[in-house]
């Protein structure tokens, strides 16, 4: 007789197996069994956070910056319910997670019994697939198909729904070297002539970009190396996505910064006239094509996905590469070394004019403001904090508004892995728990969350899972008061009608960080910023930072409603000349 | 919309609509309708029908025939999403005009009159290989097979005979010669 095990035993055999280290989760009534094994499992570590989103963010922050799997375990109804937007956020921005959820004991589904709710059933258009148990049997083999669904391809994220009595049932566990490996879709679809045909395009291209995204971070590191390789052979220039950024230096002169509503003048105008468009692990967001009849009219597009279905989905193209992005590059820079190793000479020479045109659009330098000795303009907040961290291996994250786009505009990434921010989903509360994920899975580097007052109040209560955890997280927020987008796109769009943006009773940010334990810090005027931000830095504990920024200041330039990439708008001078048509304001 | 301030952009042209028949293959499992299924409600599309069984009791696959309309980008974005959940095993896709594969459904009628009435239903019906089910003195159960347009006009056209109730399956679909959709 094989020894039989429990349910709850059997998860953590899995979760051993899959050399997972730490979990993020909350008890609850369907779960006991499964917290009540814990004790056992040395290797595992649990992190208690204090909402059940929270620990879906902090499982985002822990995948992205590590490129491993986050884990969450949560309780039955709202245990599940609360963990919904952090699962859907994961899907947009293709984030692996393992969700794992007690359920009521399966003789009650659908009963509505006490905390049940259709987990599975609310949880199917937000994840890559998901499981409901319903044999003991049957659940080593689906942890371990769990792991592989989250991990591989597009990752995204699972769930396994663990009816409370299938916990405590017994079965064999068979260690997964017996196991027969259980097939997984092919990924790599894309030949030698694909390629062929892409080092052909870029042979006969005068004006080229590279337009890369997110899904080169989720390729791994190596698939960074390789695109700066291939850029720096090819000498074409490159534009990044919002997930992009890190994957090439923001440093370098071939990059032209990000692209899009918030992108670079020089990005957007590259990107509308250019002739040939390579697209590098990117989706063609609405955010990024601006309007899409007039979007990059005059160029031949490549689409490098390893997402089937994310080709000619929102444009066109003509060359399509289904692959992993470190398989195709490696492929393509073999390739141009193998054909053809002029390339470089040739094709610097037939782009030179290009780039004397990309020389003219950055001279606009769109992403310059009228800087204050009275005031902190948010700007220059980030502009600091980059410049006083840069010499140190930093990772960012950010909540969803302004300071956002502020912090991926003037933070300059050099590593991939090193920048967290919800961009599909664009959900405000995201950074602060990111960044208990991020710093467990980076112990000793700095972690700073550039944060805006309103973005943070949303899930503030994980400050005390920061605490709990000595987590010296820095959670940075430029605060105007206003939930500062909505109140620029009142400003431009609607009459200056500021409905509901402006918060009237915030709480003091330093007291706050007081009574959770850690430290406040508040910066009133430009003067004082690089000595608080130095102080900041220096803590070794949790710390909020209050920094008092200009009210009034808007994001800029900005692709105002219903134009092409174009017509941008640049900073306050700009604007005069630029007024938004009416027609253009339902369009944003 | 067009009135309206939203954060988003406006519809450009619309495509044309196109009817289309998708077969998928799939692990006969509990939720596998509804996983497939809502990629087409998420979308705001309606299957006009629906046809699932399972086929293949050892490897255990269900079939499950679709009918719906829409524009064609729409409908390969579709496609491509069926393809990526995990209990789909493969997909066809094909137009409505397309002569290569037989669409058929299956329709019961209840007639109720005379045998004058039921023997004039039988003889609308021969196109349709009518077969009688069910016959009393003074109604039938008639089953037929067709196209849908064809059981559509049927319906209309025997409410003079005394048809009083109608039954009808979703399309299911086959190609045409020794081939298999592979």
């Amino acid at each position: 007789m094989p020894k039989l095990y429990t349910g709850a035993e059997i998860l953590f055999k899995c979760l051993e197996e899959q050399k997972v280290k730490h979990i993020f989760g909350y008890p609850g009534g369907a779960v006991l069994p499964i917290y009540d094994e814990l004790k056992n499992h040395s290797s595992v570590k649990h992190i208690l956070v204090r909402h059940e989103q929270g620990a879906g963010h902090a499982a985002e922050g822990y995948a992205r910056s590590s490129g491993k799997p986050g884990v969450v375990l949560v309780t039955s109804g709202p245990g599940a319910t609360n963990v919904v937007t952090a699962l859907t956020d994961a899907y947009m921005d293709s984030v692996p997670l393992v969700c794992i959820s007690g359920q009521v004991p399966t003789h009650l589904i659908g009963t509505d019994a006490f905390q049940e709710c259709d987990t599975t059933g609310i949880t199917r258009p937000c994840t890559k697939h998901n499981w409901l148990v319903k044999d003991v049997k049957d659940l080593q083999r689906i942890m371990y198909q769990a792991f592989k669904v989250a991990t591989t391809g597009r990752p995204g994220p699972v769930l396994v729904d663990i009816p409370k009595d299938i916990q405590f049932a017994k079965a064999k566990y068979v260690s997964l070297k017996k196991e027969k490996k259980i097939e997984i879709k092919n990924k790599n679809r894309f030949n030698q002539k694909d390629i062929d045909q892409l080092i052909e395009l870029m042979n006969k291209a005068s004006k080229p970009i590279f337009y890369t995204g997110g899904g080169v971070v989720n390729s791994g590191p190596k698939a960074s190396e390789l695109l700066r390789e291939l850029v720096a052979l090819t000498g074409f220039p490159i534009t990044s996505t919002l997930q992009g950024l890190g994957s090439y230096p923001g440093d370098d002169n071939q990059f032209l910064g990000m692209l899009g509503m918030h992108g670079t003048y020089e990005a957007n105008n590259a990107m509308h006239d250019c002739d040939l468009l390579i697209n590098i692990g990117a989706r063609f967001d609405d955010r990024i094509t601006g309007k899409i009849d007039e979007f990059s009219p005059k160029s031949k597009k490549v689409h490098i996905d390893i997402d089937p279905s994310s080709i000619n989905k929102i444009i066109k193209v003509d060359l399509a590469i289904v692959g992993d992005v470190t398989d195709v590059i490696n492929s393509t820079t073999k390739t141009l070394k193998k054909k053809n190793l002029n390339l470089e000479k040739s094709n610097k020479q037939k782009i030179s004019k290009w780039w004397q045109q990309i020389q003219k659009w950055r001279t606009k330098q769109s992403l310059n403001f009228i800087n204050s000795d009275k005031i902190i303009k948010p700007q220059y907040a980030v502009q600091r904090l980059y410049e006083l961290t840069k010499n140190q291996d930093t990772f960012i994250t950010t909540e969803v508004g302004q300071h956002q786009m502020w912090a991926a505009q003037h933070y300059k990434f050099n590593k991939p892995n090193r920048w967290m921010t919800s961009g599909g989903l664009g959900t405000m509360g995201y950074g602060l728990p990111a960044a208990v994920g991020v710093q467990l899975a980076h112990p000793k580097k700095l972690v700073v969350d550039i944060a805006g007052e309103a973005s943070v109040l949303m899930t503030m209560q994980e400050m005390s899972t920061a605490v709990q955890y000595n987590l010296p997280i820095k959670i940075f927020i430029l605060n105007n008061q206003y939930m500062g987008m909505v109140r620029q796109w009142q400003e431009l769009l609607h009459e200056k009608n500021y409905s509901e943006s402006y918060t009237e009773a915030l709480p003091d940010f330093v007291k706050l960080a007081e009574a959770y334990g850690c430290v406040g810090i508040r910066a009133k005027n430009p003067d004082e910023l690089d000595e608080k931000i130095q102080e900041m830095i220096n803590v070794d504990k949790p710390v909020i930072f209050d920094c008092h920024v200009d009210q009034a200041e808007n994001c800029f330039p900005m692709i105002p409603s219903g134009k092409p990439h174009n017509q941008m708008l640049l900073g306050p001078k700009d604007q005069e000349e630029n007024k938004i048509t009416s027609k253009g304001k339902v369009l944003v | 919309m067009a009135k309206s301030k939203s954060a988003y952009s406006i519809p450009s042209k619309i495509g044309k609509l196109e009817t289309h028949i998708l077969v998928v293959w799939v692990d006969n499992e509990a939720s596998v309708l509804s996983r497939v299924v809502g990629l087409f409600s998420g979308r705001g599309y309606n299957i006009e029908s629906l046809a699932v069984a399972e086929v293949d009791q050892k490897e255990n696959l269900s079939r499950i025939t679709i009918v719906t309309t829409g524009t064609p980008e729409v409908i390969k974005q579709i496609v491509l999403q069926l393809k990526k959940l995990v209990p789909v095993h493969k997909v066809a896709n094909f137009k409505r005009e397309d002569k290569n594969v037989i669409f058929k459904e299956m329709a019961l009628f209840k007639i109720v009159g005379n045998s004058s009435k039921i023997k004039k239903t039988l003889n609308a019906c021969k196109k349709f290989n009518p077969v009688i089910l069910d016959q009393t003195n003074k109604s039938a159960v008639i089953q037929i097979t067709a196209m849908r347009r064809e059981i559509d006009k049927m319906t209309k056209n025997l409410k003079s005979h005394g048809l009083i109730s109608v039954s009808r399956t979703g399309a299911v679909a086959m190609t045409r010669g020794a081939g298999i959709f592979n």
